[in-house]
Formats: C-alpha cells, structure tokens, sequence
C-alpha cells in the first residue's frame, strides 16, 4: 500500500504518516517544529533567567543573556512583595471550589437532561444552559459586581461561583454528549435489582464520566486558576487577592526592578507548568477528550 | 465532538422521539429534578438575572447607586454616534478577525506537521502545549517587557528602524502585540482540537487519494479540510468568542492605550463602573452580547452542511 507511486514522486511525504510502514523521518519538518518551539521556550527562558539575575543586570536592556552572577535573593522579596503563600492560597480556594461545583453541578444537571431528553422541561433546559456559550463575562460583569457586593459575595468564595456559572454550558454541553454514548442497559439492570436513581448515579454514572470529569476538571481548574479578569472586578478586600492579580504590583511601583517582578511571574507560572508537565498524558487526553466526544 | 454535539441539538429535537408524549406517556421521576433545578436556579441567579438587570438599567439613566428614572432607548441612540464606542467595536472585531485567522492557520498546520513522520513528536507537541496553562496577565506582562526592551533593543543593534522604538507606544501598531500573546496563548487549544480531528481521519483516505495522484495540497484541501470541518467550526467559534472579550492580555501589554488606541469593548465596558456611565455602559453592553450571538450564529449558519461527517 504504501509502495511509493511512480506517478506521484512526492508521495512519500504526501501520506498522513500515522501508518508508519516507511519510517522514513522527515528531518527538514522535524528541524522547523524545533525551531517553532522556540517560540513558546524564549518567553520561558527569559523568564526563568531575569528571575535570577541582579536588579543592575536585569536593567542592562539584554534579556537573553544568562544571569551574571546568580541571584536567587529576588525571590524571597517577590515572595514578600505579593504575600505568596496567601495569594497562592486564595488562587487554590478559588480554583478548588470552582471545579468542585462545575464537576457536581453539571454533572448532575446533564444526567438528568441526558435520560429525560424527551422532555420538553429538560431539552428546553439544556437550551437555556446553552445560552451561556455565547455569553462574555463583560456583558454582566456591572451587574455581578454590584449583587456579589449586596450578598457579600465579593470574595474568593463569589468568585469561584461565579467561575464555576461560565463554565456550565460547556460541561453540560460535554456531559450529555458522554452520557449519550453510556448503554442504558447498565442503570436498567441496576434499577431491577432495586437501586435508586440517586444511587445509580453516584455508583454507576459518576465513576463511568470518570474521562469526562477530567475534561471538565481541567478544563474549569486552568480557566479559573488564570484568570483575571473576574477576581480583579469582584474581589473587594485587595489582601484577597489571587497569584495572576497581585502581580500587577510590579506594573507600577517596582518599575526597575524586573528581577524581582520576573521572580514573581515565575512562580506564578511554574505550579501549572510543573503540574502540566509531569501530568502532561492526561492533560493532552483529558482536552482531546473534550474534542472528539460526541 | 463538541460541534457535532452543539449543532445537533436542535435537530436531535426534531427528529428524536416524538417530543410530545400522549397523556399517560412516561412520567419524570421527581429526582431528576433535583438534579437539574439547583443547577438552574444558580446558573439564573448569577448569571441570567445579572444579564436582565442590566439590560433593565440600559433602559435608564442609572449611575450605579442612588435614583434613576427612564430615559428609554437613548442610551443606545447615543452610542451608535460615540466615536469612542464605535473605535473599541472596530478594534475589537478587527482583533479578533484577524487573530481567529492566525491561531487557527498557525494551530492547523502545527497539528498537521505534528502528524507527519517526525522524530521527537511527543516532546515537541508538550513544548508547544505549554502556554495553554499559562496565566494570560502574566504571559502578557512578560511580552510587554519583551516589546518594550528586548524588541527595540534588538532592532537597534541591527538598524531596523520601524521596531527602534516599543511597538507598545505606537498607536498603528500596539494591536500586533496583542494579537501575538493572544494567539500564543490560544494556539494550544486549537491545536489539539485538530490533533484530535486528524486522528479521526482513517489512513486509507489519504492512500486512496495518494494512488490517486492526488498532491499533499490537494489531499489536505479535498480530505483534511472537509472531514475537520467541525472542528474547523468549534475552535473557530469559541476563538472569536474569546477574542471579543479581551481583557486579561490587553491590561498586561497596553493597558488599552496608547491613548484609547487598544481599547476593547470589555474595556470600555468596565469603565461605566468608574466612570459614572454605568447606564450607558450596560446598552453597550447589550448591543455587545447582541454582536457576539449574531456573530456566532452567523458562524454557524455560514458552515452549516460543509462538515462530512463519516
């Protein structure tokens, strides 16, 4: 099949490569995605060695050379400046309970839509859910400010509501696509042998959304986790504040010193890239997932 | 996949079980409703009710607290012939044009090239996930130190000079800074929705087609495009979604300037709260959630039939 065609002399490279019979590798591609990967590795780089340089060379004017000499110092005044372990621990509140309601609110509410779709209560719901899709946050974000202000909301407990409310659409969008491709046969079974529906969904349902929960997990935890946009607005007491919002500090006051600031970036960005690189199997199939399920 | 999961729902509507059961049909189970009625009320609660507060307050002369009385649709006649109005939605649906067009070209042919028999594939194809987990304000404050120094830096030491000075200042050219953070900060997402839509390709596609004659061009326009055309769709869709709400990136570069020169509809939007335009501000942001489903939907009819599904 995979004999080259006389008639075509750029077949061998025209083929989508998945078969693997020709091993042949294509270097010259191979060489561009590298050098494209510097793309994505030059900010990180820069990054990682302003962080560790001294406050006269990180105002030198060239980011790219290597720190001369090597300053670790900059991260224990970042750490001061944006009160890590606070900051990093109202993100991990936030985050935490965002993913937490979008997992159980969604999943609860698609499992219903999903067996009672010949409803015209639940389809009409699933719409009304749907609507959301195409929702910004800055459409609403003037009337969100003022009722989580009323209800004394405006703290990371609102936030991560409110993170979790524009996540919905998509999750239930996600659910009940997964929920359709479950046999009914499975709950029938267990409804026969005299299991709730409750119970069928915690023992039954929820373990076999197991893929889907990533997804959705993933999915909620990265957008609530950088965002910050919503904190920035909602929150009002400034000692409350996340990781990606206190690092607007350095914009105004710290103005020369971008190695600290660059300290703080980095440990602003390292928890995920760390976390994404060691789970970085199931990100990439927890998202994928997330694509082709239908 | 998702796109197939949204666009067909109101079709799953028409042609699934007769929607209207006679009388006698099967009864809900009351639980169900205890799954989805929380669900519902909370999602109207923070979010659908906020939605009509402000379309209510657009209607009136309302500054965010005190006493307010109608005004009727003149907030929204005095925002058509707002130049400052009409720059933030120019600026706005030019971006997201134009950044759409690059992260989705860019994301394609990386997961197109990422599929082809290259070395190291895995490793290549994590680097370039990386700026997906990445906090957009504080990628965007790292390019803003790269535009502002680096960039000028550079240029200078090789006399190019257009870029001499920070393309941050410049107000004909600021937007290209954020259309690149926002792109390298979008591309990954795209880019594996369309990893995950090659994949659904069979290989027998492209061989019959290679026996055919067909070139590696033709073969992605005829067999590619078509069979991803869905995830064309969704990545395209939810990208301009994202792009018309700017913000997070645009605070980090430009913060909307020089002058209003970036400023997005987002922004502008959030100003009525400072700005003691709250009123105002909620019509604009009324005719903005009416640009923003009309744009989707137009997405959406514009599409519909060129997906092949297998």
């Amino acid at each position: 099949m995979t004999t080259v065609n006389p008639a075509s002399p750029a077949s061998p490279a025209s083929r989508a490569g998945r078969a693997g019979r020709v091993n042949r590798t294509n270097w010259p591609l191979t060489i561009v995605l590298g050098l494209a990967t510097l793309t994505v590795l030059v900010p990180l780089y820069v990054t990682l060695s302003m962080a560790f340089k001294t406050s006269t060379q990180s105002a030198d004017g060239n980011a790219f050379s290597l720190p001369e000499p090597f300053n670790p110092a900059s991260f224990a005044e970042a750490w001061e400046l944006t009160r890590f372990p606070v900051s990093f621990a109202v993100s991990l509140a936030v985050a935490a309970l965002a993913v937490v309601l979008t997992l159980l609110l969604s999943s609860l509410a698609a499992y219903a839509i999903a067996r009672n779709w010949s409803h015209r209560f639940f389809r009409w719901s699933m719409i009304y859910l749907l609507v959301a899709l195409f929702l910004p946050f800055p459409v609403v974000a003037l009337p969100q400010i003022q009722l989580t202000a009323l209800t004394s909301l405006d703290n990371p407990i609102g936030v991560g509501i409110l993170h979790a409310m524009f996540q919905l659409s998509f999750s239930v969008l996600l659910y009940t696509a997964y929920l359709r491709s479950i046999p009914i046969e499975l709950e029938e079974s267990a409804r026969i042998d005299g299991a709730s529906t409750g119970q069928i969904f915690w023992r039954i349902i929820l373990p076999l959304l197991g893929p889907m929960n990533a997804t959705v997990g993933i999915f909620a935890f990265l957008a609530s986790w950088n965002d910050f946009m919503m904190p920035s607005l909602i929150m009002s007491d400034p000692a409350l504040q996340t990781l990606p919002v206190v690092q607007n500090i350095f914009q105004s006051q710290f103005g020369t010193n971008y190695n600290v600031a660059f300290a703080s970036y980095l440990m602003a960005m390292a928890p995920t890239i760390i976390a994404y690189l060691f789970a970085q199997r199931w990100v990439i199939s927890g998202v994928t997932q997330g694509a082709v399920k239908h | 996949m998702t796109a197939h999961a949204t666009l067909s729902l109101p079709t799953a509507e028409e042609a699934g079980p007769p929607s209207r059961r006679p009388a006698g049909g099967r009864r809900v189970e009351p639980v169900y409703y205890l799954f989805l009625v929380p669900t519902l009320l909370v999602f109207t609660a923070f979010v659908v009710v906020p939605a009509l507060i402000g379309v209510f307050y657009s209607l009136t002369d309302y500054v965010g607290f005190g006493r307010w009385s109608f005004l009727g649709l003149r907030n929204y006649a005095a925002l058509f012939t707002d130049p400052r109005m009409l720059e933030s939605y120019g600026f706005t649906l030019g971006f997201a044009l134009v950044t759409v067009v690059v992260a989705q070209v860019i994301a394609l042919a990386l997961a197109v090239a990422l599929s082809r028999r290259i070395r190291f594939a895995t490793t290549l194809r994590t680097v370039f996930v990386i700026p997906m987990v990445v906090s957009g304000i504080v990628v965007a404050y790292v390019f803003n130190f790269l535009f502002s120094n680096s960039l000028p830096a550079i240029a200078t030491a090789v006399g190019f000079g257009p870029l001499e000075e920070s393309i941050l200042g410049n107000p004909d050219l600021a937007w290209l800074s954020i259309v690149i953070v926002s792109a390298w900060q979008t591309i990954p997402g795209a880019l594996l929705v369309y990893t995950a839509g090659l994949t659904s390709i069979p290989n027998e596609l492209y061989e019959a087609s290679a026996l055919d004659g067909a070139s590696p061009w033709r073969q992605f326009r005829s067999v590619t495009v078509p069979l991803i055309a869905g995830f064309i769709l969704i990545n395209t869709i939810l990208g301009v979604k994202g792009y018309l709400g700017v913000y997070d990136v645009i605070v980090g570069l430009t913060g909307g300037g020089p002058g209003t020169a970036t400023s997005s509809v987002a922004m502008t939007i959030f100003s009525g709260f400072t700005g003691g335009d709250y009123a105002y501000q909620m019509a604009n942001a009324t005719v903005f959630l009416i640009v923003t489903a009309l744009i989707s939907v137009a997405q959406i009819v514009a599409t519909r039939g060129r997906a092949v599904k297998l």
